[in-house]
């Protein structure tokens, strides 16, 4: 019968996807939904749904405790379920569903958590490229820099955090001790931040970045030629910038792309 | 002895990568699934380069929905052409389930009624998958928990006509038969003694667990512990019928330490590497042996 596989599926998702099981005795209740083992199926797509969130945001998970997360999880699971067969990218877009979710409206830094944590990932999987290192950027001729323009590293990702202090909240959950991080909370000063993630040597780093390197490399991801990437930077700062020291940290950190050639 | 130069093989966890990379047992390879690596760069990709110059690889993949009849997603299928290529995997293999619906993926191994149409989308899509990557795939039997309507065709027969219209090889989960048998009701030897044993390119050996809610009356395809008994005996059974083939321990939850998991391998490796008449007799498999 042409099509049977296709109805069959429509229905296998549709009962799959309910936000309840089908009740037994009800007419309309297709014949494999209302068998017990029907259960397996909705129980194991569901579980690796939230399980993969969790694991995508483990210090989210940290900061809310394991339960609370995977209650959000199962909602966000329910709304956007998988569209993308590689689960370690799953939850795109979790920071924003937390963001407007009621039970998140008194933790209002939990979506600058979830927010950087994707970076990470984002930096996890990125592209391979050779970084621009200190000897080639000093090798370019005083005549070129007027128009060279310098592209992050493909794996570079970097954000300034209005929110609060969500590269502070992270770095305090990178150890496995407990009265560390509870000392690190406590030191914590309740302001904006920023954040730079970069893939050295094939290791993701994360590193607080201040609004002149968000702006820098907001700049060069925009093609912008140096000199108006560096004013770019300075007119967040104008009284401190240290353009030199900008540079410095970007290329020890290696989120900038080696020139092409 | 293996024919192969796969013997007893471990599905690989990260946890254990230093230990199985620098793993020097003959025979010895290792499985992963291949939409973990699906990425454009980073560790992930070079922890798996690295891992290949030691050993031999198997990709399992869970994502094509081969019984689909939508085509497997382009994108990701050349991805996984693409690590085929990097890698050169001495085995590729997907099941015989569908996963994705319109675009959304069902993280899970979906049943369908195995229809004369049904054959033919799966056909096709294997088609597609064997064309990509530029060699067979082999198809792995479903763990069943459903009685399903409309089945037009027995399980074996089904994959021996896909192995017929496609050529592709096959992967034999015991574990699976076992699970599949006790929830459905029918004889697990009698699956094993029509399996189509030419086609047979891999067979995977893992635990299975009681429903947490139906107890016995519902087995589980969990992975998380080891493997039963009674699934040594259907291996052994198996064994000595068909000869020796690559042969994988699956463990994905409660994951126990690596030397703990290379017993199961070493008990694998013994059933392998004796003759089928030793396999007939079924002896026990549950002592350690020392290593």
């Amino acid at each position: 019968m042409p099509g049977d596989l296709t109805a069959f599926q429509r229905a296998f998702t549709q009962a799959l996807l309910a936000d309840a099981p089908p009740m037994p005795g009800r007419s309309d209740a297709p014949a494999f939904a209302v068998q017990p083992g029907f259960a397996v199926y909705r129980n194991t797509v569901q579980s690796a749904c939230i399980d993969a969130l969790e694991a995508n945001y483990p210090v989210l998970t940290a900061l809310v405790g394991h339960e609370w997360l995977r209650s959000a999880a199962a909602e966000y699971a329910r709304q956007q379920p998988p569209r993308d067969v590689r689960l370690m990218v799953y939850g795109e877009d979790f920071a924003d569903f937390l963001g407007a979710a009621d039970s998140a409206a008194d933790l209002p830094y939990l979506p600058a958590v979830a927010r950087l944590e994707r970076l990470w990932r984002e930096a996890h999987i990125a592209a391979d490229a050779p970084a621009l290192e200190t000897d080639m950027l000093r090798a370019v001729p005083t005549e070129v820099l007027p128009t060279l323009a310098l592209a992050p590293h493909p794996a570079a990702r970097w954000h300034w955090f209005e929110q609060g202090p969500a590269y502070s909240l992270w770095q305090a959950h990178q150890g496995d001790a407990a009265e560390q991080r509870a000392a690190d909370l406590a030191a914590i000063d309740w302001r904006p931040e920023g954040v730079l993630i970069t893939r050295p040597h094939g290791q993701v780093r994360v590193a607080p970045a201040s609004l002149a390197t968000c702006a820098f490399l907001l700049a060069c991801a925009d093609a912008q030629p140096l000199p108006q990437a560096l004013h770019a930077a300075q007119a967040t700062d104008p009284q401190t910038f240290d353009g030199g020291a900008l540079l410095a940290q970007l290329l020890s950190a290696g989120a900038l792309r080696a020139l092409p050639g | 002895m293996c024919a192969a130069p796969l013997c007893a093989g471990l599905g690989l966890k990260p946890q254990h990568f230093s230990q199985a990379l620098a793993c020097r047992r003959p025979g010895l390879w290792f499985e992963v699934h291949p939409e973990n690596y699906l990425v454009e760069g980073g560790p992930r990709r070079a922890w798996l380069r690295t891992l290949r110059a030691e050993h031999p690889l198997s990709l399992h993949s869970v994502s094509l929905s081969l019984a689909s009849e939508a085509p497997p997603d382009a994108t990701r299928l050349a991805q996984l052409a693409a690590l085929v290529r990097e890698l050169e995997p001495a085995l590729v293999s997907e099941h015989l389930a569908w996963s994705s619906w319109q675009g959304a993926y069902l993280p899970d191994l979906l049943p369908f009624p195995r229809t004369g149409t049904a054959l033919r989308a799966i056909a096709r899509n294997i088609d597609a998958v064997q064309s990509a990557l530029g060699r067979p795939i082999a198809i792995e039997n479903p763990s069943h928990y459903l009685r399903l309507d409309g089945h037009e065709w027995e399980e074996i027969d089904f994959l021996s006509e896909l192995v017929r219209r496609t050529d592709c090889q096959l992967l034999l989960d015991v574990n699976n038969v076992a699970v599949s048998a006790h929830n459905l009701g029918t004889a697990p030897e009698a699956y094993l003694d029509r399996f189509p044993a030419h086609a047979v390119a891999e067979i995977h050996l893992a635990g299975h667990s009681p429903d947490p809610a139906l107890g016995q009356a519902l087995w589980i395809d969990s992975h998380d512990c080891a493997v039963a008994p009674a699934t040594w005996a259907l291996y052994q059974h198996l064994l000595a019928r068909i000869g020796p083939r690559p042969t994988l321990i699956e463990r994905d939850g409660n994951v126990p330490d690596f030397s703990e998991l290379l017993q199961e391998q070493e008990l694998t490796a013994i059933c392998l590497r004796r003759p089928a008449t030793e396999n007939a007799k079924n002896p026990e498999v549950t002592a350690c042996p020392a290593t």
